[in-house]
């Protein structure tokens, strides 16, 4: 068994992680939300009422993640990839099933597995009116580091991210939302978590802060052999990124494997001699309408294409 | 001792967190101040109209003092409840709450860490409070005993810490007017602690509810301290600390336990997630 006494973060002295297991492991997880009931309603409706206010947001989910592998999570909106996040951050308790950190167990160790996670949600959760200094200062001491030490490691981390001097003591609310995002996603680096679950991270930054942001998730790999688990719309992120990737669909996962892998096996159930894209790979797995030409013509690219179909199957639907 | 460290300077961070807020809403701050000010005012000034409407001779200055002592108590019970039930309802509104509930620290470290700045916020406003009203009146406080009086608030604040993590529970589960909701704790104290009037004017069967208030024993403190000049080793003032120790050292581990159960049925059912 080897055994790997973390370094680096305060918090961890007392954790020690058996770095022969697997970083995450997911077990048959489901999780189903019931709607609140409304206060009147007609007798015969109530069966059917019942199966409506019940949505399954994760179904049956099983999948593992080794330690240094960065695992993508793919799927449409509402599918369920944020809901499997919040079950991983602790935040969420699944209905049936387990998940495990490092052998720690999400609902019953959840404060070991508080030690060694953090995350990135999809908006910028701050307080507003604070400065990117004193929100990540607030973060800092949770997470049991002093002050100065503090100070010094998120200036360092800010400027890292393409963050200027002199917004760093300025309120967050006069920044653009790339760069709240980038101050969400220091926050996350600033703990030095083993395992990092980014929630579409990258959602309304420029292509160069999609960059500075990739090559931060992949330093942080190499420097503290950080396990990251990312969910995204963006398969060219997907593509550059992943070592592997899980497609999810209606709360299932309906594909999962290497990147060149999960092409190979899309051009083979589509008969096509030349190669498929990740966007066709997802299409083909999760989509019922296959996207052309005229539609990327009409909504101005894929993505926006599949947005605004994906939204006409819910009204459909 | 680490872990005694790491749950010293999460509870400081709260501290810091909620001191840089306020310093951020200043405006806010000093709009509540006024708005306490004026309405402290407002009711003291019954006292000194009540010969005029009566038309019978009443102790002007014992009534105003009587009166002052109810408005400051219930202007700290506002303040630290309003802190207090705000650690839910601010982070809500911010969509911070995820953030904090995942972090490594005990749910006694984040409540009683975002409880004291309560506690400080609550005596400054009160203090200053008092001072501005008591300057309309011309009240003669030569018997007034301060030193009891920031005692009794002290001692009273560790009960209203317990009833305020209580009420905390009503925003983490009703995610829109959860906020609004946790009124009703503080509108029932104010009715049966004799904040205005004693409490034999109440009928028989709400006069019991008064002793498991702890604003009751404050308020009885506070007057003893201020209309009497009672010391702190007092027999008087002993009958109102032991009954707020106890309501205090029950109140704070029987609501934490409530908020954690009621934490755990909101990660259940997704209710963390919602910013209401």
């Amino acid at each position: 068994m080897a055994i790997q006494q973390l370094e680096g973060m305060n918090l961890s002295q007392a954790i020690v992680i058996d770095t022969s297991k697997d970083a995450v492991e997911i077990m048959g997880v489901s999780k189903i939300f019931k709607k609140s009931k409304p206060l009147f309603r007609w007798p015969g409706r109530v069966q059917k009422e019942e199966e409506k206010r019940e949505v399954r947001a994760v179904d049956n989910v099983t999948m593992s993640v080794k330690r240094r592998e960065i695992m993508g999570i793919l799927g449409a909106n509402g599918s369920g990839k944020s809901t499997l996040i919040r079950i991983l951050s602790t935040l969420l308790i699944p209905d049936t099933g387990y998940v495990r950190i490092f052998g720690y167990d999400v609902e019953k160790d959840e404060r070991m597995v508080q030690r060694i996670i953090n995350r990135v949600s999809v908006e910028a959760s701050f307080f507003k009116k604070l400065s990117p200094m004193e929100n990540l200062l607030y973060a800092a001491r949770l997470y049991n580091m002093p002050g100065a030490e503090a100070r010094a490691k998120i200036r360092s981390i800010l400027v890292r991210l393409g963050i200027p001097q002199d917004r760093i003591g300025q309120p967050l609310e006069n920044m653009s939302r790339g760069m709240q995002q980038k101050v969400a996603i220091a926050r996350a680096f600033l703990t030095a978590p083993i395992v990092l679950l980014l929630d579409e991270p990258t959602t309304g930054l420029d292509p160069r802060s999609k960059i500075d942001v990739q090559t931060f998730v992949r330093q942080l790999r190499e420097d503290h052999d950080a396990t990251i688990l990312i969910t995204t719309h963006d398969m060219d992120e997907a593509e550059a990124l992943c070592d592997r990737v899980a497609i999810i669909d209606q709360g299932r996962i309906v594909a999962m494997g290497e990147v060149d892998e999960l092409k190979r096996a899309a051009a083979e159930r589509m008969e096509r001699t030349t190669p498929v894209t990740m966007n066709e790979v997802f299409m083909h797995y999760t989509a019922a309408h296959l996207i052309t030409d005229a539609d990327i013509e009409r909504y101005g690219s894929w993505e926006k294409a599949f947005e605004a179909l994906e939204a006409q199957k819910e009204d459909e639907g | 001792m680490s872990s005694l460290l790491h749950q010293g300077r999460a509870s400081y961070a709260f501290f810091e967190r909620n001191w840089n807020l306020s310093k951020r809403y200043w405006a806010w701050e000093v709009v509540w101040l006024v708005y306490n000010i004026v309405n402290a005012m407002s009711v003291t000034y019954i006292g000194k109209a009540a010969q005029a409407l009566t038309h019978t001779k009443v102790d002007t200055n014992y009534l105003v003092l009587y009166l002052l002592i109810g408005t400051a108590v219930w202007s700290y019970l506002s303040v630290t409840f309003e802190g207090v039930t705000d650690m839910i309802t601010i982070e809500r509104w911010e969509g911070t709450i995820e953030h904090t509930f995942m972090a490594p620290i005990s749910r006694f470290t984040h409540l009683i860490g975002s409880c004291w700045y309560a506690v400080a916020h609550g005596l400054l406003f009160t203090f200053i409070q008092l001072i501005v009203v008591a300057a309309f009146f011309n009240l003669d406080l030569s018997h007034a005993n301060y030193v009891t009086a920031t005692f009794m608030l002290l001692i009273g604040s560790i009960s209203f810490i317990g009833f305020g993590i209580g009420a905390a529970v009503l925003p983490l589960l009703f995610t829109e007017r959860g906020s609004q909701m946790s009124y009703i704790v503080r509108a029932i104290l104010l009715l049966i602690s004799g904040v205005y009037y004693p409490i034999s004017v109440l009928p028989g069967w709400m006069q019991p509810l008064a002793s498991v208030s702890p604003a009751t024993y404050v308020l009885e403190g506070l007057r003893a301290a201020l209309q009497n000049n009672q010391v702190i080793w007092s027999p008087e003032i002993w009958s109102y600390t032991w009954p707020l120790i106890l309501t205090g050292v029950v109140s704070i581990p029987v609501s934490v336990y409530i908020f954690r159960f009621a934490e755990r049925y909101a990660k259940r059912t997704g209710k963390l997630k919602r910013n209401g």
